[in-house]
């Protein structure tokens, strides 16, 4: 299958590029953060632990789909390699989709590995920790409850993936990886603007924060660290509603790049 | 059915950011490229060659006219799986060897890996890079790349063939090589469309060819019919021409100039029948060292085209 050659030469990119040497900087980041906090702090050190993981998960991740994600199309066509590619069995929605599969690819395998080495942290944390110290947490060390969390970071990094690569279809590097951040950014503080008419005595402008709430991503959700970190349930349904959110999201963007990609002159 | 055909293709580009203005990279282009022929499309750089190939490729979209591969609309899918194509300085993936590029293409075509396997070694060794096969791409000089580019736009063993400059970044061992190839791909009946502004290249492998200037198509059709290929008259080289025999040398040729001592090239006018003047060197002493006829050459012709398309251009204006 065309699509799935194209996603396998992104991934075998992402591998000879070194990507996932950043999976070594996260382990001795998150291993000498235990060693140290653990010194620190009493009954604490679970939590930031967890918490530290998941937004190094996080933060790991969202460098890899923007830097990564802003290539993959733009890369193709500025060294010209789309050439040769174009002019075989492969239409431009499939290049487009193909690359996209093969960052998804390359984070899924990213973000997997970072959940074992968290995991086997905390295992030996629950394992090494006495009794009287286990009785203070909220929630379990090797909580399974964290793969939520994990979930949605990765749904999370698929959306922010799909900006990074809907820019690249018409925009430079430089540029896509602006518009990605200040996506990401907005992204999670986006609720705020769907209250805004209550700050702004404008119509006009209340009504076009309103029609920007809508359109922009809204990343809060994804973030459910907190909630997990504490012990507190997040519902199957959420969780649902969030990637079903996510894959519309997803879906109309990879659209819009694939029609945009499909009318460009390749000069 | 022609294996190329083109009516009217035009390709307007815009140029500057704010205030577009459009710029005319091919101008009205009707071509039909019979199958089983080596096509040359020649013409100096900014001629509209690599434009054309584009357009053929769908890479760009015409403004107007249209454009057919094998009987079917360019744009059609089937009609990628029966073709090849060489961009002009072509650029792979750096993190890949020549292998797994080849392989890679070659899933693009469906190719199961039992003829992957056989194939790309064999496409490999065709174009020389047999002993660089496992080296990265990324290591490959210009001249190299130019090889696997070769080699990939013949990965699916097409019907019909684009080369964007082919021998561009060759060496004379590379560019007989790319003559060998196409001469060779033609045997199996294969089409090949090669463009070049180098015309000692397409003379020596072209059937018909096509001359673009401008944006337009200044001439086109068999080589024998576009040259004059008669003798415009001859050149004879010979040796041992003593200074008392000179004299009698002179009246034989049309023009006589001295090379070395002794040596001398004539040039004779083509009513002359050239065995009856060896004759009469013979019998001077002098010897001969060649005999070569005098033809208008592609380059002469092309130069001669693309004047006289300036100087038409300049007139409209």
């Amino acid at each position: 299958m065309v699509l799935w050659a194209v996603a396998l030469s992104v991934f075998r990119e992402s591998i000879r590029d070194r990507v996932f040497y950043n999976l070594l900087l996260f382990a001795v980041l998150l291993v000498g953060a235990a060693v140290l906090i653990g010194q620190m702090t009493a009954g604490q050190d679970l939590k930031i632990i967890k918490d530290l993981g998941l937004a190094a998960t996080s933060f790991f991740g969202l460098f890899i789909a923007v830097f990564v994600g802003v290539g993959l199309v733009w890369k193709e066509v500025e060294r010209r390699s789309v050439y040769s590619l174009l002019a075989k069995p492969v239409g431009r929605p499939e290049l487009v989709l193909g690359k996209y599969v093969g960052l998804a690819l390359t984070l899924l395998v990213n973000v997997l590995v970072m959940a074992v080495v968290l995991y086997l942290l905390l295992a030996f944390m629950q394992f090494s920790s006495p009794e009287s110290v286990r009785a203070g947490w909220e929630a379990p060390a090797a909580d399974p409850a964290l793969l939520k969390a994990f979930l949605l970071i990765y749904v999370q990094l698929l959306l922010v993936t799909a900006i990074a690569l809907f820019f690249s279809t018409f925009a430079g590097p430089m540029v896509s990886m602006a518009l990605t951040f200040g996506f990401y950014v907005i992204g999670h503080f986006n609720a705020d603007l769907k209250h805004f008419d209550a700050v702004v005595t404008s119509t006009p402008l209340a009504w076009l924060l309103r029609a920007l709430y809508y359109l922009l991503p809204n990343l809060a959700p994804f973030d459910i660290t907190a909630k997990v970190v504490h012990g507190q349930l997040v519902p199957a349904g959420y969780l649902l509603m969030t990637i079903g959110y996510a894959a519309i999201y997803i879906a109309v963007l990879l659209t819009a790049a694939s029609f945009i990609f499909s009318r460009r002159d390749l000069k | 059915m022609h294996a190329i055909a083109t009516e009217n293709l035009t390709k307007d580009y815009a140029l500057g950011f704010w205030r577009k203005r459009p710029y005319r990279a091919l101008d009205s282009l009707t071509l039909h490229v019979e199958p089983g022929e080596i096509f040359g499309f020649l013409g100096p750089n900014g001629a509209g060659k690599t434009t054309t190939l584009k357009l053929l490729l769908q890479l760009v979209f015409p403004t107007s006219g249209r454009a057919e591969i094998l009987g079917r609309p360019v744009g059609d899918a089937g009609v990628r799986r029966r073709i090849g194509y060489l961009p002009e300085n072509p650029y792979f993936y750096d993190h890949l060897t020549a292998v797994e590029l080849l392989d890679y293409f070659g899933r693009l075509f469906h190719l199961s890996s039992a003829d992957r396997a056989a194939r790309v070694p064999r496409l490999l060794d065709q174009v020389g890079l047999g002993a660089e096969r496992r080296l990265p791409l990324r290591r490959f000089s210009k001249g190299m790349l130019q090889r696997v580019g070769l080699a990939q736009a013949i990965v699916n063993e097409p019907e019909v063939v684009f080369l964007d400059e082919p021998m561009s970044g060759l060496d004379p061992i590379g560019r007989r090589m790319v003559r060998e190839l196409m001469l060779g791909l033609r045997e199996g009946g294969t089409t090949v469309f090669f463009s070049s502004h180098i015309l000692a290249d397409a003379e020596a492998v072209c059937s018909r060819v096509a001359i673009l200037a401008g944006g337009r198509l200044v001439a086109s059709g068999r080589l024998a019919d576009l040259l004059a290929f008669g003798v415009k008259g001859w050149e004879v080289v010979v040796d041992h021409v003593d200074d008392g025999v000179v004299d009698r040398v002179r009246p034989l040729a049309d023009r006589m100039t001295r090379i070395a001592e002794r040596r001398y090239a004539l040039e004779l006018s083509p009513e002359v029948r050239p065995e009856r003047v060896l004759a009469d060197l013979a019998a001077i002493g002098a010897s001969v060292v060649s005999l070569n006829p005098l033809r208008d050459t592609l380059e002469d012709y092309f130069m001669r085209r693309v004047s006289e398309d300036g100087h038409q251009r300049q007139v409209e204006a």
